[in-house]
Order: C-alpha cells, then sequence, then structure tokens
C-alpha cells in the first residue's frame, strides 16, 4: 500500500505570519513559530511534519504565496 | 491490522521532482504590500496561475484600479495599466477594441466598482464588452480607512459607520453582480471566494472560464471573489474569514449567477 507524505517549505522571510493557512491544513501540521523574522512576523512552520500528506491545502490559501509543497509516494 | 508504513525523510520528500506547488512564475518577487491574511494577494495569484496555464502571458492586458490593489501591477508580471479610480471598465474597452486579440481584465474593488465606477461597469456589462471583470468585495473602502462601500452590510462597522449601517439613513447594500446579471450583454455571471482551500478552486475555474470565454468572443464575463479587509474589519484574520462565512457570505453567497445556456 502507498501512502503519500509531504513537506512543505515557507519562505520565512516573506511569511507574514497570518495564520490563514493553520485552519486549512486538515492534519494540523502548522504553527506559527516563537521566533520572528526581520520583519517581526511568526512565521508559519511545520510543528508536525510527519502528518503532512502534501495536499496543497495551506499553499492554496496562503495570501501571499510563500508556501512550497512536496509530495511524495512511500511503500509499505 | 495497521500495516507499518515507511517514514519517509524530509530530505526524501524536498526534491525537485516532488513539487507539487510553487509561486507561479508570473507573480513578480515583490513583497505584497498588502496586510497579512488580505485576499488580494490569492485573487493576484489565482489569475496570473491561469494566465500562465493558458499561455497567454504576452497577450494578457490588466487595468489596475484605485484602492488597495492600485499597485497590482507591480506583481502581476504582464502588461498592465493604471485607471483612474473606478474607470477601469471604460480603459478595457478602449484596449480590447484596439487590439482584440489580446486577453483583456479588469481587477475592481468594490468602492472602485460599484460606487465611483458604477456608470463605466453597468455600461460595460450592458454593452456586452469582451473583456473580464474581476470584482474584489470586502465590504469596505479599504485603502483609505475602513469606511463604508455600497456594498457594507446592514448593523456592519466601519469609519463612517461606527454604530454600523443604517438602511433607513445609507440605504441598503448594494447587490450588483446580481444587478449586472440582468443586462444582456453579460455571459457569465458568478461569485466565488478564497478564504477556503475548496473556495480557491472554485474561483480559479470561474477565473478561466472568464479566460476562456474571451478567447471565444462571448461577451462579458463578471467574476465577483469576496475577501476579507481585516484590518478594515478591525479582526484577526482568521477570524476575518471566519466572520465572512457567517455574515458576509449569507447577504452575497456563492456561486454562478448567470450561466450560458446550454445549446
Ligand atoms: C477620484 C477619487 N476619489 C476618491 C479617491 C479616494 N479613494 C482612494 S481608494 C478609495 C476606495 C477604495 O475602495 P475599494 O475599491 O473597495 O478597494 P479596497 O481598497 O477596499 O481594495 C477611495 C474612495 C481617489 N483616489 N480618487
Ligand atoms: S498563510 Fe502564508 S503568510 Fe500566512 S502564516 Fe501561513 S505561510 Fe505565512
Ligand atoms: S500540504 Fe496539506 S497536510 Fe501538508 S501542511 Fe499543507 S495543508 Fe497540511
Amino acid at each position: 500500500m502507498a501512502k503519500l507524505q509531504g513537506r512543505i517549505v515557507v519562505d520565512t522571510e516573506k511569511c507574514k505570519g497570518c495564520g490563514v493557512c493553520i485552519p486549512a491544513c486538515p492534519f494540523d501540521v502548522i504553527a506559527l513559530a516563537d521566533n520572528v523574522n526581520s520583519k517581526g512576523f511568526h512565521y508559519a512552520y511545520m510543528k508536525n511534519p510527519e502528518a503532512c500528506t502534501g495536499c496543497v491545502n495551506c499553499a492554496l490559501v496562503c495570501p501571499d504565496a510563500v508556501i512550497q509543497v512536496y509530495r511524495k509516494k512511500a511503500t509499505a | 491490522m495497521a500495516e507499518q508504513q515507511q517514514q519517509l525523510t524530509s530530505e526524501d520528500i524536498i526534491q525537485e521532482e516532488n513539487l507539487v506547488f510553487d509561486r507561479t512564475q508570473l507573480l513578480t518577487d515583490n513583497v505584497f504590500h498588502y496586510c497579512p491574511g488580505c485576499g488580494h494577494g490569492v485573487a493576484h495569484r489565482l489569475i496570473m496561475e491561469v494566465v500562465e496555464e493558458l499561455e497567454v502571458q504576452d497577450k494578457a492586458i490588466g487595468i489596475a484600479p484605485v484602492g488597495c490593489s492600485v499597485l497590482a501591477y507591480n506583481y502581476m508580471d504582464i502588461d498592465m495599466q493604471e485607471a483612474a479610480h473606478g474607470r477601469a471598465p471604460a480603459l478595457a474597452t478602449g484596449i480590447k477594441r484596439t487590439m482584440p486579440d489580446k486577453y483583456v481584465f479588469t481587477y475592481q474593488g468594490d468602492g472602485d466598482l460599484a460606487a465611483i465606477g458604477t456608470a463605466e461597469t453597468i455600461h460595460a456589462c450592458n454593452r456586452g464588452e469582451n473583456v473580464a471583470i474581476f470584482f474584489i468585495n470586502n465590504g469596505i473602502y479599504g485603502m483609505t480607512g475602513g469606511q463604508m462601500a455600497p456594498t457594507t452590510l446592514e448593523k456592519m462597522k466601519s469609519s463612517t459607520t461606527p454604530y454600523g449601517r443604517n438602511i433607513k439613513q445609507m440605504g441598503n447594500p448594494l447587490k450588483i453582480t446580481e444587478l449586472v446579471a440582468e443586462l444582456p450583454g453579460t455571459y457569465y455571471v458568478t461569485r466565488q471566494a478564497v478564504h477556503k482551500p475548496g473556495a480557491v478552486r472554485k474561483a480559479k475555474k470561474a477565473i478561466k472560464k472568464a479566460f476562456e470565454y474571451q478567447k471565444l468572443e462571448k461577451g462579458l464575463s463578471f467574476v465577483e471573489i469576496v475577501i476579507n479587509c481585516n484590518s478594515g474589519w478591525k479582526m484577526e484574520p482568521v477570524d476575518a474569514n471566519k466572520w465572512m462565512d457567517e455574515n458576509f457570505l449569507p447577504y452575497y453567497p456563492l456561486g454562478d449567477i448567470k450561466v450560458p445556456e446550454k445549446k
């Protein structure tokens, strides 16, 4: 059986920490970092990367188009 | 029994060949000046994704409005023209008529399109100009500080209606999209949103249809996209999207309003 596993890559310097991607993720993968970028925004990061399926939901709603999504099939 | 799954590492997954979503090349590298969480960015991106997919970058001409998106030409990497406040449909008319092989669209806020530009909007729609109008409705004048727009809901607070919009005094919220759907010149009229993944997918399909109908010379396509103005509404971005679902969308329901008749 194959399972899809994903990862997101956030352009943390351009992320505005709006948090809109967080409720868009069906697997609760994303959170805002305690750290801030040079503009002072708490950028998004994967708090739970193993749960990501690469569904791209977060990237679809990101107003700043700063999320890249990768997806790969894992075989059992 | 649950099968033991192989856990891939980030290094396994983050490889060029596994990339399934990337920022479209047709957005410039400039950081949007929009507030965090503002839907203008998603709307910009979807239009550019469609232009990229249809491979019409060299044929697309956008008309930027006056409003928060006045600098849209800094982000959309295509030919663009700035219009005076509300006059984008008139410019689109002139550009399309002189260059009929181009894909011409306007990008306008609700103050721009439904207040100062009402005449241009209605007459371009009524004439059935073969262009697309992308109408970005956030229920407020965002750029100038959150004043009431024609689209502001009853009882909705804005900087000029601090106690909420009073219908008796300020009139009814204008459903201009339903209004232009009644005009014979409009071919496709729809209302979309971009605050949830499913809505984003549908909005992109609607934008694509608008370009395709223009190619087929069908007349005017009018695509409303409802977005939040979280700073104008004085809410956190995520709360603003929720408020939009609960308050804005019941009055401005999503979906197609006028679709081409099936032959
Ligand atoms: C002729 C003219 N009148 C008024 C203004 C002031 N003005 C600038 S933007 C704006 C309203 C913009 O609101 P909207 O179209 O809803 O766009 P948003 O900023 O919300 O995206 C107004 C009234 C102007 N620039 N020019
Ligand atoms: S939606 Fe985009 S800009 Fe907003 S927090 Fe998530 S990654 Fe950052
Ligand atoms: S790709 Fe899907 S599963 Fe992965 S973080 Fe984004 S929304 Fe969550």
